[in-house]
């Protein structure tokens, strides 16, 4: 056994908590904050995601209330924007990124047959200062001046001039950040130096691929949002104008500087849901992934052209038209492998043996509609189109097709792909499949209605609207409220699951076939792969 | 000895993370040069040169003069609100700034072109925005601006807006 998987526990309480053999982790919450197991810092990962996500989604429905109607009702115009901004910064970096991290920390190493995470106390160092930079972005409510009302982008001027919550928010960008290049760190070298005997690069689960590259992503792409806001708070305070008109600073420049981090973390986003994707779709089509060596060619495709291509979201800062070819036509080539991708999974599904257990439609829900997503996206790359729909609902609805259709509905296909592995217990087929139908339909009762609201000009981010956007305004604010309570099914279901499922099988899903469910118990037992299995 | 590569491997990543964060500042420098490559930042600061130029009399183009005062207690006003201009003819216009604060404010006057295009073609030979102001309590000051529309302005426009906002420079408390 590596030394670095055994170096948690060694506390005062010997008291077998967690079941496992001769020394135990300290019992209660100790148990938690000291934690250095993988599975644990998965599942802190998964519960702290699974918050905010309720909580941005109170602020989304915040919103949907307010514009239920035109005029103003419920928020002052100020704390409207905030809540846009909060609801942003919390679901991605909140919800969404945890997440994926809480997937990768709890199936990485049992896919590739480690023992745990390469550098386990740095593990539980990258979660525990995740509460700390959500308290910061929370806090900033209760500053003079409130949370900062510059949008999610924080985007120069208004980042210089606000209120001292703005500066809350800086530190908790910086340290979202520094969570997650730590936590990508640990995850490069895990798989890179970790995996068993026999479990070559190009035998890793495709899950695991998506998250190597990924990891790289965020590396490389993260720090330029740390310069970019290290650059807003020495505008603020010490003097610099980096973006401060005042001083010859160049508010564009900001757009550049965020949007080279933007851009890539658009996919930082979308590939470890292609990931989860990509063993849900085999396993419940009983057939290996069709075209898996190209699988993992376009997800590095994808990651390169990421970085090219940033200046598509800024078409009408007055750029050269030399400028908007080249980004439309770098936008546009990474439609290329993304069709890959959805070929391959189509193809995966062709001709196999299909059954639709809720992981399963989470996922073909997941491959029509981020497909919507991505063509919205595809029709947005485009200069002409982009500089009439830039700053509309099209382009909200666009983006929550792939974040929410994309990724939130990936990691839901998780859970309740997972979920009988790590917990030995098997979730409520029927409220499972409630809860998928009654998201598709009020996802796009949300959303779908909303590239009607862009189409006709309303602009994003503006609490007020003229009275004939008012019909869809409706149908989308009524869908949001049906949306959460479908959530409420999720909840249910996996409260129940926890404390009274039924058991599940070790090899719960027919078709799945990596290691994790083919040499391992089910319930995952809290130490797996002490001894490296051999793959043959 | 896996600690050991583990350990390198770290050190690399965090290499590559720290040159990350060097790069973002490195975007800043990069930044201008493009613009100034392609020459689509028409804000620059500089003065351009008093070029001699053929007067234009056939044409006339209007110019629409503009101000505000960002967040600062600074009267702010052109005494002209709009001319009709010669290209190649060079023109002085003088704005009116009146300190209304009882202590002296030093603040920054950016320009911004209506259409953004115009930019480029619109010569500043002299003006207030190429240098901090600073204004004593109650002071009211006259600011020049001298410039020449480039002939070469594209036909199709006839109608340039300029916009001046002073910001105010913070922390220098009018010490100029």
């Amino acid at each position: 056994m590596s030394a670095v998987a055994d170096t948690h526990g060694h506390g005062p309480a010997h008291d077998d908590h967690g079941g496992h053999g001769h020394h135990g982790p300290y019992g209660g919450f100790m148990r938690w904050v000291t934690t250095t197991n993988h599975k644990d810092i998965g599942t802190m990962y998964l519960w702290f995601a699974g918050s905010m996500f309720f909580i941005g989604g109170m602020m989304a429905l915040a919103i949907r209330l307010e514009l239920f109607h035109p005029g103003l009702q419920f928020l002052n115009p100020d704390f409207y924007n905030e809540l846009v901004t909060s609801h942003g910064l919390i679901m991605i970096f909140g919800a969404i990124m945890p997440a994926f991290v809480g997937f990768a920390n709890w199936q990485i190493p049992m896919m590739i047959g480690a023992p745990d995470m390469a550098f386990a106390r740095l593990n539980n160092w990258s979660f525990w200062l995740l509460p700390f930079a959500a308290t910061l972005l929370i806090l900033a409510y209760f500053m003079p001046g409130g949370a900062p009302g510059a949008g999610w982008t924080l985007y120069a001027p208004l980042t210089v001039q606000q209120g001292i919550g703005m500066d809350f928010t800086i530190f908790a960008v910086h340290i979202l950040g520094m969570s997650s290049i730590l936590g990508s760190i640990n995850i490069i070298t895990t798989i890179l130096n970790m995996r068993a005997p026999g479990m070559t690069l190009m035998r890793m689960p495709l899950f695991v691929w998506t998250w190597l590259i990924t990891a790289y992503l965020l590396v490389a792409a993260m720090p330029v949002l740390a310069g970019a806001v290290t650059m807003t708070l020495t505008d603020r305070h010490f003097g610099t104008t980096f973006f401060n008109a005042a001083g010859g600073g160049d508010p564009v420049l900001y757009q550049h500087i965020f949007w080279f981090f933007g851009h890539p973390e658009v996919y930082i986003i979308a590939l470890p849901a292609f990931g989860v994707i990509s063993q849900v779709i085999p396993a419940f089509s009983r057939k290996p992934l069709f075209g898996y060596a190209s699988m993992v060619y376009a997800t590095s495709a994808i990651a390169i052209l990421s970085f090219i291509v940033w200046a598509h979201h800024m078409y009408t800062v007055g750029m050269p038209v030399t400028g908007q070819l080249f980004f439309m036509y770098a936008t546009t080539l990474i439609a290329v492998p993304t069709g890959v991708k959805v070929f391959n999974w189509v193809a995966t599904m062709w001709k196999g043996s299909l059954s639709f257990e809720t992981p399963m439609l989470f996922a073909i829900g997941f491959l029509i509609l981020f497909t919507l997503g991505g063509f919205t996206g595809l029709v947005l790359s485009l200069v002409p189109i982009d500089i009439q729909l830039h700053d509309t609902y099209y382009v909200v609805a666009h983006f929550h097709y792939v974040m929410v259709a994309g990724a939130m509905f990936s990691a839901f296909a998780g859970i309740y792909f997972w979920l009988p592995k790590w917990t030995g217990r098997m979730y409520n087929e029927t409220l499972g499949q409630w809860h998928f139908w009654l998201t598709l339909v009020f996802f796009n009762m949300i959303f779908f209605v909303q590239h009607f609201l862009g189409m006709a000009g309303m602009p994003r981010r503006i609490p007020d609207y003229p009275l004939m956007f008012e019909t869809w305004n409706q149908v989308s604010s009524i869908g949001a409220f049906g949306f959460a309570l479908a959530q409420f099914i999720f909840l249910y279901n996996l409260f129940t699951t926890l404390s009274r499922g039924q058991p599940a099988a070790q090899k719960q899903w027919e078709g799945a076939d990596s290691i994790d469910w083919t040499h391992l118990p089910t319930p995952a037992p809290y130490h797996t792969f002490e001894t490296p299995p051999v793959i043959k | 000895m896996t600690l050991n590569a583990n350990q390198r491997l770290f050190g690399k990543l965090a290499f590559v993370a720290l040159a990350m964060f060097g790069f973002g500042y490195a975007l800043v420098p990069f930044y201008y040069q493009i613009c100034a490559a392609w020459g689509v930042n028409s804000l620059g600061q500089l003065p351009d040169a008093a070029v001699n130029t053929q007067v234009d009399a056939g044409r006339r183009v209007t110019i629409e003069f503009d101000s505000n005062a960002h967040g600062l207690p600074w009267r702010f006003k052109p005494l002209v609100n709009h001319l009709e201009v010669h290209p190649g003819q060079v023109t002085t216009v003088e704005y009116e700034v009146h300190n209304e604060r009882a202590v002296p404010v030093t603040a920054q006057a950016v320009p911004s072109f209506g259409p953004a295009s115009a930019g480029e073609y619109f010569r500043k030979i002299e003006c207030f925005c190429f240098t901090q102001q600073t204004l004593a309590p109650g002071e009211t000051r006259r600011l020049p601006v001298v410039f020449v529309v480039d002939p070469k302005l594209p036909h199709d426009v006839n109608t340039i807006a300029i916009s001046y906002t002073f910001f105010e420079v913070a922390g220098r408390g009018g010490k100029g």
